[in-house]
């Protein structure tokens, strides 16, 4: 039988709030996330999902609230007193962030090998043989054949990218992946794969991942949790499948109304 | 004294004092860039306007100057730096490594090995190593602050995969004093080896990008590498046709449009130092030690 | 984990549930209350009664996939009983993976994973191995007839009866105490209800609790130990 699962939350957020100007992006969210849980953000354009999402990894700064989180060593700190340093260190180690446009999380003049092998240098490793093999093998492991190693990313399909993106994130092993509609914009039966890909990758590897997206379909069959969101409070959250055909809100009822079966 | 129209060495004395500040700054942080308030000069950027500022900045009446590009010391933009000098500080000037007390150089270091009485001054067209893969300024200034270079070894990575071995033949980027990532100018890498533990003072200017930057003397200097593909100066294939080394750096000369060439020295004093006590290439005859024989 | 015949395995306490339509004018649409019943280790309890009496929404209750308005679904979940009822979105997922299955009427298809894979899925969440969790289905898809060229294939493409064949073997693969069935054997024929049927025997001599609906009288009197009227939990009737 496996070990029971960590049940101390890897992160909590509490009363974040952020606004721009008078308008309120995000007011007063609270949630936490486990080891292997997959958390979705849904909601429309403007609804804060985006804005919660780069509040919760660090990218934005809140203006009231904290993030907590169960750092490597098992202490649990207080994202708002690291150092600039040891939050860059944390960011390029133990998460991982996957943007919706490719060309945000990736160098596009450099290799597939390069952009892989990043984070290896970033953190000390200075044996080429080694950061090439185990490019390759990421490579391999997000369904791109290992023979693309030395092309760039412009070269690649748009699902590739994606697919490229997350190995360059998985590299070190991280414990927290934020996604960011990391499906949008690719064709239907590209979406499926990596979709598949994901869900998969976030299993074996026992990822906890906070996924922002407008596509109940992929919420459905990526999160085991969900929250909704509009004008910048959490409208409704809970067991996913509960949210999706159970909901009780009349905005998520509208929003699941309102799309084709998901 | 000084019958110059100009105030010794043309910058007035307030900027060469803030010049002089950002000198001392940079030796007391080896490797890093010091902003500094970087002057119109009487020569386009691009021509050494970072390194002549700092060359006035420290020149004193006693110094004497040597001026050298690409390793030679008679090509135009030594040769009016040399006389830009000679006319508004007076100094004397020379062709003499050996000689000199302050060296202005551009994409060279002098073969022979310097010494604590001297001062090598580089000319810096882009002082920062990171922005070949990271435009950002705000961004590789942190990761100055932070010593996050690990994508300093992504450019070397490319290299190796693109062309079996780190191909970056100047520029090379180095560590100084365990710290900093520096940029030591568009050297060639042959010179790198040169600014380890070296007896004098290096200093660099970058003008346009109005930063400065120095080595202070026996500072380690280290190159970047992987431990499978360590750092390795350029070697070359033939001695200096006209002096005959096999240690320095050469450079290629056409010598006429039927596909004709040779390889000389690119420092032409050393090239010169070394005829003088009889040392021949092919080019000029015997080898010395033939000659000596038929004496 | 194997248990007493007489143990109490699942039990209903007074649970109510509505719908309130908030884009039809806050209507409140009444489904059924007083649901109460006992589920016990190696019986078939089967709801009964019409369509829309309310049988499937007691399903989706006991599975957490709808949310009760009230009373209580205590679940015997590891040592003790767990109330799915207010429970959190964690302790629903644990009891789903180590305690309690659900075979729905379809196979909602999951792109492009094979269809031993989709059935193995459930013993890999239980803690199995990757080998372990595929001999066990190979087995099941094995016993409801499912050639074995199609294993590796995505189901997407697959007959209406081969899907749900995957979809009930991918129920009963898990190490599953209570499994719930909501009309498994809608679209299967002869044969494979009989598999079916025989699957739930063995289950049910192992301690195994099934609350169903079958609306196959045959198969339901087949399976059923005990038939309770849904009628009589009318949500009309109570108010």
């Amino acid at each position: 039988m496996s070990a029971e699962p960590n049940i101390t939350p890897l992160l909590v957020a509490t009363g974040l709030s952020k606004s721009y100007g008078r308008r309120m992006a995000c007011e007063d969210v609270s949630l936490s996330i486990r080891e292997g849980e997959v958390l979705a953000i849904v909601g429309e354009s403007g609804s804060g999902k985006s804005t919660l999402l780069n509040l919760l990894a660090g990218r934005l700064d809140a203006d009231s609230g904290q993030v907590h989180y169960r750092m490597r060593d098992g202490v649990t700190r207080d994202m708002g007193t690291l150092t600039e340093a040891e939050r860059r260190v944390l960011m390029r180690t133990d998460w991982g962030f996957v943007h919706q446009d490719a060309a945000q999380g990736l160098r596009m003049n450099v290799s597939a090998g390069g952009n892989i092998g990043e984070r290896l240098m970033a953190i000390g490793n200075r044996h080429y043989g080694d950061i090439r093999a185990t490019a390759a093998h990421w490579l391999t492991r997000v369904e791109i054949n290992a023979d693309r190693i030395d092309d760039k990313p412009t070269a690649y399909s748009g699902g590739m990218r994606q697919r490229l993106q997350i190995a360059r994130n998985l590299v070190t092993a991280p414990r927290l992946v934020f996604m960011d509609e990391p499906t949008g914009g690719l064709d239907v039966s590209v979406q499926a794969r990596l979709l598949d890909l994901i869900r998969g990758l976030a299993a074996d590897l026992g990822l906890a991942v906070i996924l922002v997206t407008h596509d109940l379909a992929v919420a459905r069959l990526l999160s085991h949790r969900i929250m909704v969101m509009k004008g910048g409070h959490v409208i409704e959250t809970g067991l996913t499948d509960r949210v999706l055909d159970d909901p009780q809100a009349a905005y998520t009822q509208l929003l699941v109304s309102s799309v084709l079966a998901a | 004294m000084n019958a110059s129209p100009y105030n010794f060495a043309y910058l007035d004395e307030q900027t060469k004092r803030m010049i002089r500040r950002a000198i001392l700054k940079a030796i007391a942080i080896p490797g890093y860039q010091v902003p500094f308030a970087s002057r119109e000069m009487p020569m386009p950027y691009g021509w050494g306007t970072g390194g002549v500022q700092v060359t006035a900045a420290i020149l004193g009446p006693e110094d004497v100057l040597k001026v050298i590009d690409q390793g030679a010391d008679d090509t135009t933009n030594a040769v009016s730096i040399r006389a830009f000098f000679a006319k508004t500080a007076n100094v004397r000037v020379t062709t003499s490594t050996a000689e000199a007390t302050v060296i202005q150089t551009r994409h060279r270091i002098p073969e022979m090995a310097l010494t604590s009485r001297q001062v090598l001054v580089y000319q810096v067209p882009i002082p920062e190593p990171l922005r070949f893969l990271e435009p950002r300024e705000t961004e590789t200034r942190t990761m100055h602050a932070l010593a996050e270079y690990g994508l300093m070894h992504v450019k070397l990575y490319e290299d190796i995969a693109r062309y079996g071995h780190i191909a970056t033949s100047y520029d090379y980027p180095v560590e100084v004093a365990g710290r900093y990532v520096m940029d030591p100018s568009p050297i060639p890498k042959f010179d790198n080896p040169k600014m380890d533990n070296c007896d004098a003072l290096q200093l660099f200017g970058a003008g346009r990008e109005k930063r400065i930057y120095a080595i202070p003397p026996h500072t380690r200097v280290v190159s970047l590498d992987f431990d499978d593909h360590p750092f390795e100066r350029n070697k070359f294939d033939h001695p200096c046709a006209l002096c005959g080394a096999s240690e320095s750096y050469l450079d290629e000369v056409v010598t006429d449009d039927k596909g004709g060439r040779m390889f000389v020295c690119s420092d032409t004093d050393f090239c010169e130092g070394r005829r003088a006590e009889g040392h021949r290439g092919h080019l000029l005859g015997d080898e010395p030690a033939a000659r000596e024989a038929a004496e | 984990m194997s248990y007493l015949p007489n143990q109490i395995m699942l039990s209903v306490e007074d649970l109510a549930k509505g719908f309130t339509l908030h884009l039809h004018g806050g209507a409140v649409l009444p489904v059924v209350s007083g649901v109460s019943f006992n589920v016990y280790a190696g019986e078939c309890v089967v709801l009964g009664g019409p369509s829309g009496a309310g049988k499937s929404s007691i399903l989706k209750m006991l599975y957490g996939n709808y949310l009760a308005a009230s009373g209580e679904i205590r679940v015997r979940h590891g040592a003790g009983m767990v109330d799915v009822v207010g429970a959190e979105p964690h302790a629903v997922l644990d009891i789903r993976r180590r305690t309690m299955g659900y075979v729905s009427q379809f196979l909602r298809v999951i792109p492009r994973v094979p269809a031993i894979d989709i059935v193995a899925e459930p013993a890999m969440a239980a803690g199995h191995t990757r080998e372990a969790a595929r001999d066990r289905a190979a087995r099941l898809l094995t016993h409801l007839n499912l050639p074995e060229r199609l294993w590796h294939l995505p189901p997407a493409t697959f007959s209406g009866g081969e899907q749900q064949r995957v979809n009930i073997a991918r129920g009963f693969a898990g190490d599953h105490a209570i499994l719930i069935l909501d009309e498994p054997t809608a679209s299967l024929d002869a044969t494979n209800r009989a598999a079916v049927i025989d699957l739930m025997a063995r289950r049910k001599q192992g301690g195994a609790a099934f609350v169903g609906i079958f609306h196959d009288e045959d198969v339901r009197t087949q399976v059923a130990d005990r038939i309770i009227d849904v009628t009589n939990f009318a949500a009309s009737q109570a108010a």
